[in-house]
């Protein structure tokens, strides 16, 4: 017992929270090191920080961090950010979303949050569907997936977020897969870095729901492969065929630009007539 | 709990013409307000426009939101990051609020929501969401509602439903309406050092001390800065003194019980009330909001009549004001419960009279103010 090792980013998290309530094989644990990970490579301390989760699976990452945090109610996360990046603009806020939360419910306020280039940080946790609620079809489940709100199959186009943040004005914006460790904490370091809207997409695995419903197998494994065979990378894209490419999702860093940020709709100059 | 005076900047001191929603707009700037965000909606506009104007000038952000839902949902944040924080809409806007005020009223934020009250889906005066204003979220909590009847009240409410956001960390409804909100009337503005302001309590506690959610009874717990080390969870969800979300039925018991008692159990702090002609009278007219003005005319025509009738007005109509209505009940023979709906507060009123009295519901929701007539035929019928 004596040589039980503490894992070094435990400093990181409320340990009266642990252990987590994640299924096993849920990529959201995966998301929280690569996260805490980043911090501890940027030496930021998250005390220092705000953290936000809506409602979802994805939601509950931030709870077992120990930070200020808003917690609890479905796809209002870039809500409350933009209160409080306008009244404390220089405190960095990072926003754990699921795809429900995101841009289901959440949808506008993330196109508008985009829009207005807000100085935050949103994680989006994409599981392809509502996991917390038992497994139905979200605007992110590709076509055809039986979920249990399609037992028929999925009727409906699929999201594809990342394309979606940028046309609405996002400045910082990569998708990556839980398979992609290193890169998941490289781009969510960019983020923290960067200075405007971030939007970092990961694909995760469900084995619970998405894995049992639409692809037949509960194995996280499993699911990661499915993962992987149904996403590429940009670097790889142009070895890649139009026909390959179809139904696939291209996972890499899209877009980081500079832009003024968000400071309310209305801004004296100092140069007006008063 | 910390008071000080406004500061003399934001205040425009001095006798105006004033637009109710701008008095609106000015008694928020003299209560410290620095954070407002509004979505566009008729009859509440001019608070928008005017405070797109008036925050850029005293240091405060301005936010127009997408959907009242941003409106309602940044206040948090903001609030949560020190801001004193407003929004304003109308009835339909309301309520959308409503899932953001739930949020609100469980993580105990500081806020001030003004409503001005229209019909539905117009833009004619009614007070017919006077529930609404008070019921309109789920889970149990108490609701502060504070209803203005002129513009000088509208200035003045707006003030003290500031103070009572700060002392008692709970969302306060401005139940402002039609009728007054775009009226011109005359309006003084007192010097900032007249006008008393309360900041919500900080914690002196270091962070390893302090627990966010702990509070006695009937009390708010204290504040802490976000993002200083505090480490709290502000949660919707049930929660215990240490802010854990907590599903133990001990948890919803304790949390539930104190959000409300800090209200209920100082009700009688919260609540103001005003007598006209009430000391000799037989009848009384129980109002409140721009009902209050055609019920004073029909005071003085009763009078002539010689009905001695007197109005007792409430300045809030949560939590309800409940002695000072019962205490009325004991001393006439009937109360006339005016009010522009079909019939909705009448019931709290002829619950707090506890029979002591007969209540006669008084109602009318056509679009417009009642007449002095109008509430004069009642009277008459009444007396016989």
């Amino acid at each position: 017992m004596a040589d039980i090792k503490i894992n070094p980013r435990r400093k990181y998290l409320r340990p009266e929270k642990l252990p987590h309530f994640f299924c096993s094989g849920c990529g959201c644990g995966q998301v929280l090191n690569y996260y805490t990970q980043a911090l501890e490579e940027l030496d930021m301390d998250p005390e220092k920080m705000v953290h936000i989760g809506g409602v979802g699976c994805t939601a509950r990452i931030p709870v077992y961090i120990k930070t200020d945090m808003l917690h609890g109610v479905h796809g209002r996360t870039l809500a409350w950010a933009t209160g409080i990046k306008m009244m404390k603009p220089d405190l960095p806020v990072v926003i754990f979303a699921g795809d429900g939360d995101l841009v289901s419910i959440g949808g506008n306020h993330m196109i508008q949050a985009a829009r207005r280039n807000l100085d935050v940080t949103v994680v989006m946790v994409d599981n392809m569907n509502f996991a917390m609620t038992g497994g139905q079809v979200a605007p992110t489940t590709p076509e055809e997936s039986v979920t249990m709100t399609t037992p028929y199959g999925s009727a409906e186009p699929r999201f594809d977020t990342c394309r979606l943040a940028i046309a609405a004005g996002a400045t910082h914006v990569e998708r990556w897969t839980t398979a992609d460790r290193v890169q998941c904490k490289d781009a969510m370091k960019r983020a923290l870095q960067h200075k405007g809207f971030s939007l970092i997409e990961i694909v995760s695995q469900c084995p619970t729901h998405y894995g049992r419903y639409a692809l037949g197998t509960g194995d996280p494994q499993k699911v990661i492969d499915w993962i992987k065979d149904h996403t590429y990378k940009l670097t790889t894209a142009d070895s890649i065929s139009e026909e390959e490419k179809s139904g696939k999702l291209p996972c890499g860093e899209f877009y980081r630009v500079s832009r003024p940020i968000y400071q309310g709709t209305t801004v004296m100059s100092g140069k007006e007539d008063k | 709990m910390p008071k000080k005076k406004a500061s003399k900047e934001r205040v425009l001191s001095g006798v105006h013409f004033m637009l109710g929603n701008y008095a609106t707009v000015e008694g928020a700037i003299s209560a410290g307000c620095n954070y407002f965000a509004g979505y566009p909606i008729t009859p509440a506009n001019e608070i928008s426009e005017r405070m797109s104007q008036r925050l850029p000038q005293v240091g405060g952000k301005f936010v127009q939101g997408e959907d009242e839902l941003c409106s309602v949902f940044s206040l948090a944040g903001a609030a949560l990051a020190g801001g004193k924080v407003m929004t304003a809409t109308a009835s339909a806007g309301y309520n959308y609020m409503q899932e953001g005020l739930g949020y609100c009223y469980a993580i105990e934020a500081p806020m001030v929501i003004v409503d001005v009250q229209r019909t539905r889906g117009d833009n004619f005066a009614s007070q017919a969401d006077v529930y609404q204003m008070r019921y309109g979220a789920s889970g149990d909590y108490e609701a502060i509602v504070v209803c203005p009847s002129s513009v000088q009240e509208l200035y003045d409410y707006t003030i003290w439903a500031f103070n009572l956001a700060e002392e008692y960390r709970n969302p306060v409804i401005v139940m402002s309406e039609t009728t007054i909100a775009l009226m011109r009337e005359r309006l003084d503005i007192p010097t900032a050092d007249k006008i008393e302001l309360y900041d919500r309590r900080y914690t002196k506690k270091t962070p390893d001390e302090y627990h966010p959610f702990e509070a006695l009874a009937n009390q708010c717990p204290e504040a802490a800065p976000i993002g200083e080390g505090y480490h709290t969870i502000y949660s919707l969800n049930p929660h215990d003194e240490y802010g854990n979300i907590d599903w133990d039925p001990i948890v919803f018991d304790n949390l539930y019980k104190r959000v409300t008692g800090k209200i209920t159990e100082n009700a009688d702090k919260i609540c103001r009330t005003e007598s006209y002609m009430m000391d000799d009278a037989d009848y009384a007219i129980v109002t409140y909001g721009s009902e209050f003005r055609p019920s004073i005319d029909a005071v003085e025509t009763a009078r002539k009549e010689g009905i001695k009738l007197g109005v007792l007005k409430l300045c809030n109509v949560w939590p309800v004001p409940e002695n000072a209505i019962c205490e009325v009940a004991g001393n006439v023979k009937k109360i006339f419960s005016v009010e522009m709906n079909l019939g909705k507060y009448v019931r709290e009123i002829e619950r707090a009279s506890k029979n002591k009295c007969e209540v006669v519901s008084v109602t009318k929701n056509r679009g417009f103010v009642h007449t002095t007539d109008e509430i004069m035929t009642e009277i008459r019928k009444g007396v016989l």
